[in-house]
């Protein structure tokens, strides 16, 4: 059914629809909204789920890792410092393969204390085990939900859906809502192999010594690796049942002999489009590789994507300070494992809500064709620099 | 023993504990005896370390260790999710050390006892982080001497008093909060089954010696147990719905020396005046627990 709505009120109407039991959260901005409309639709009766409502992110973590260990769909969100304070359970939750689903409504970190949108926040924990997918608009933000659940509970991993802070969860925007019987077509009933039962009683959460711990991990790795077919897998089941296509690893909007690529996630692929285009018909053969899927990094797709193509420009919105922008160098190695040469430009953008236009991204592809080599940090107010300095 | 209950196994033998640990004593006095069936969410600790390294695990009931100060947490999310599977019959206890209680887990702890949620959470206070090496926490005792609060020429060890956990619990409107000590079994076991009886947060705070951190034979931990609540030092209280409605009388109250003597963690507070004017200061707390109590 097509609706306008807020993004968040759309993430939650999505979230309703895979029927969690249990539900916890702690406030933060911007990922608010979707937590106080899934309490809303409890108080209603309209959703049968236990609300907990938690004193600290770290305790909303907690608890979604409970619950789910003892055989319910638990669901969470979070932002920013809450992802952080988060993280240590994050890890945990990972290591004990509990496939929890979280929001992350992607904003800025601190210092200097910022609420605006970046992706720093998840950058921060793409390291704990988690699948990461990141959603390039609202319609796209309910369907990778409703993906998520098949693919965490198929893989018996947590699955983390990015959704850029106020630019979609505040956006209102048409979307299609699945209705609950397809829905419920889709996402079977959660019947987990492994939990928290008198009946047949395990020992969940094991002190493994040197001896061990090395293949524990190991096994994560694998199947976290192992994750991409299965993301693949629901993308194709999704498409079938629903008629579009999204979710997935990479996807690409690209003439055959491009001669500039960008890459990026999330959110700022709607402009970069729009700049690709307005490119496209100033003669410049310009197109677009989006990533959906940062975690498992799909090397393979994107080194064999666009063979021809001699350069990219990686647009994102964070980076790791004291290396750089964290995609790229991602890139750059999965380019490099595969001898496979092309340039590879990094382009820092958009860091606590800092606007990126469309005339910023062609500016840049002009500087690139005209031998830029970057890093970019694009729109720096140089003056403000200037006045203030770095050190 | 004769007309014994069959005693439900729950940590079973073969762990890696110390000799005379009492932490280990404790949680088998208080789990065994409950009847019906449960979840254990544990925090990270001694107790964690000894009972579950991979391959071997002493519990024969379902289990999880999460984090260190996450388990209040932990046991919530299971609690709800009894609740979604409308498994009322099945509970919920949770355990943690002293710091993991009263130091790093607090935050949590104060979550679930605020929501109302149904879980026993125990306490096993040895009264320091034993399972790093035997650093002060909230809970270690004044003049003790840790690895971190050492006696040395111009400190006599902790310098402050015990965090008052008790109170916190009750602070919190917790229905049923009592402390109990593993010198006490029948005492310990009656209270478990007396928090067991109710539904809600409930809070049970053990005093479980241990020989390694506090400096004495292992084949003493009972004893030196004992002790402690005979001095007057540890009050076993029972606290239901705010009002105390039970306490351990003591007629024939012990001076402070008598438990203190026996432990290396206070053997400081023997040899100078300095010391003694301590043992004097530790007197005066157990005195204050008497006139409290009305032990």
């Amino acid at each position: 059914m097509w609706t306008v709505l807020e993004g968040s009120v759309a993430i939650a109407e999505a979230v309703r629809r895979c029927r969690p039991r249990v539900i916890s959260a702690y406030p933060i901005t911007p990922q608010t909204h979707i937590v106080e409309h899934l309490a809303r639709l409890a108080a209603d009766g309209e959703l049968d789920a236990e609300v907990v409502n938690v004193e600290s992110e770290h305790s909303a973590a907690s608890v979604v890792l409970g619950a789910v260990a003892t055989g319910v769909r638990a669901y969470t969100a979070t932002s920013s410092q809450g992802l952080l304070l988060m993280a240590e359970v994050l890890y945990n939750i990972a290591g004990l393969r509990l496939p929890v689903v979280l929001t992350c409504a992607n904003r800025a970190v601190s210092s200097p204390i910022n609420i605006w949108n970046d992706h720093q926040d998840a950058m921060a924990v793409r390291d704990s085990g988690w699948i990461q997918l990141f959603a390039e608009d609202n319609q796209e933000a309910v369907d990778l939900h409703i993906q998520a659940y098949r693919i965490a509970e198929l893989t018996r991993l947590p699955v983390m859906v990015n959704v850029d802070g106020f630019v979609l969860t505040h956006a209102y925007e048409p979307v299609d809502l699945p209705d609950q019987e397809e829905v419920d077509a889709f996402l079977p009933p959660f019947e987990p192999k492994v939990r928290l039962d008198p009946d047949h009683p395990l020992t969940l959460g094991m002190l493994a010594e040197p001896h061990v711990y090395m293949e524990a991990r190991y096994a994560l790795n694998e199947a976290v690796l192992g994750s991409k077919e299965v993301i693949l897998q629901v993308q194709r089941e999704f498409q079938e049942r629903f008629g579009r296509s999204s979710g997935g690893l990479i996807s690409v909007d690209a003439p055959e002999d491009a001669e500039i690529v960008f890459v990026a996630m999330g959110s700022v692929l709607g402009t970069i489009r729009e700049a690709a285009e307005s490119l496209r018909h100033r003669g410049i053969r310009a197109g677009v590789l989006k990533v959906t899927c940062f975690r498992p990094f799909p090397g393979e797709a994107i080194a064999s994507a666009l063979r021809g193509t001699p350069r990219f420009i990686v647009l994102e919105k964070a980076l790791s300070m004291g290396s750089g922008g964290i995609l790229a160098n991602e890139m750059r190695a999965a380019f490099y494992e595969r001898d496979r040469r092309a340039e590879i430009i990094s382009v820092i953008a958009g860091l606590g809500g800092r606007d990126v236009t469309v005339a910023q991204i062609e500016e840049v592809a002009q500087a690139v064709l005209q031998g830029e080599r970057g890093p970019v940090f694009l729109g720096l107010d140089q003056r403000l620099l200037a006045r203030e300095g770095t050190s | 023993m004769p007309g014994e209950k069959l005693r439900l196994r729950v940590l079973t033998p073969g762990h890696r504990a110390c000799q005379g640990c009492g932490q280990a004593l404790g949680v088998r006095l208080a789990l065994e005896r409950v009847e019906v069936p449960f979840i254990v969410a544990n925090a990270t600790g001694c107790l964690e370390v000894f009972s579950t390294a991979y391959p071997y695990s002493s519990w024969a009931v379902p289990w999880i260790h999460s984090l260190f100060e996450n388990t209040a947490a932990v046991a919530s999310g299971i609690s709800a999710a009894l609740r979604a599977l409308g498994r009322g019959e099945v509970r919920v206890i949770a355990l943690g050390g002293d710091g993991g209680t009263a130091d790093i887990g607090l935050q949590a702890l104060s979550g679930m006892f605020e929501r109302g949620d149904d879980v026993l959470y125990i306490c096993y206070d040895n009264e320091a982080y034993m399972n790093t090496g035997v650093q002060r926490s909230g809970l270690t005792p004044p003049y003790a001497r840790t690895t971190t609060s050492p006696a040395g020429r111009v400190r006599l060890g902790n310098v402050r008093p015990k965090k008052d956990m008790l109170s916190i619990a009750v602070a919190h409107g917790v229905g049923y909060a009592a402390t109990a000590s593993i010198g006490y079994p029948k005492d310990l076991e009656r209270k478990v089954q007396k928090a067991m009886g109710r539904r809600g947060p409930r809070y049970l705070h053990i005093h479980a010696p241990c020989p390694l951190g506090w400096g004495f034979e292992p084949e003493k931990t009972v004893e030196i147990a004992q002790l402690a609540v005979q001095t007057g030092l540890f009050p076993l209280v029972e606290i239901e719905d705010g009002v105390v409605t039970g306490v351990r009388k003591l007629p024939k109250r012990l001076p402070v020396e008598e438990y203190l003597k026996h432990q290396s963690r206070f053997a400081h507070l023997f040899t100078s005046e300095e010391g003694r004017k301590a043992i004097a200061e530790i007197q005066a707390i157990a005195d204050a627990n008497v006139a409290r109590y009305g032990l």
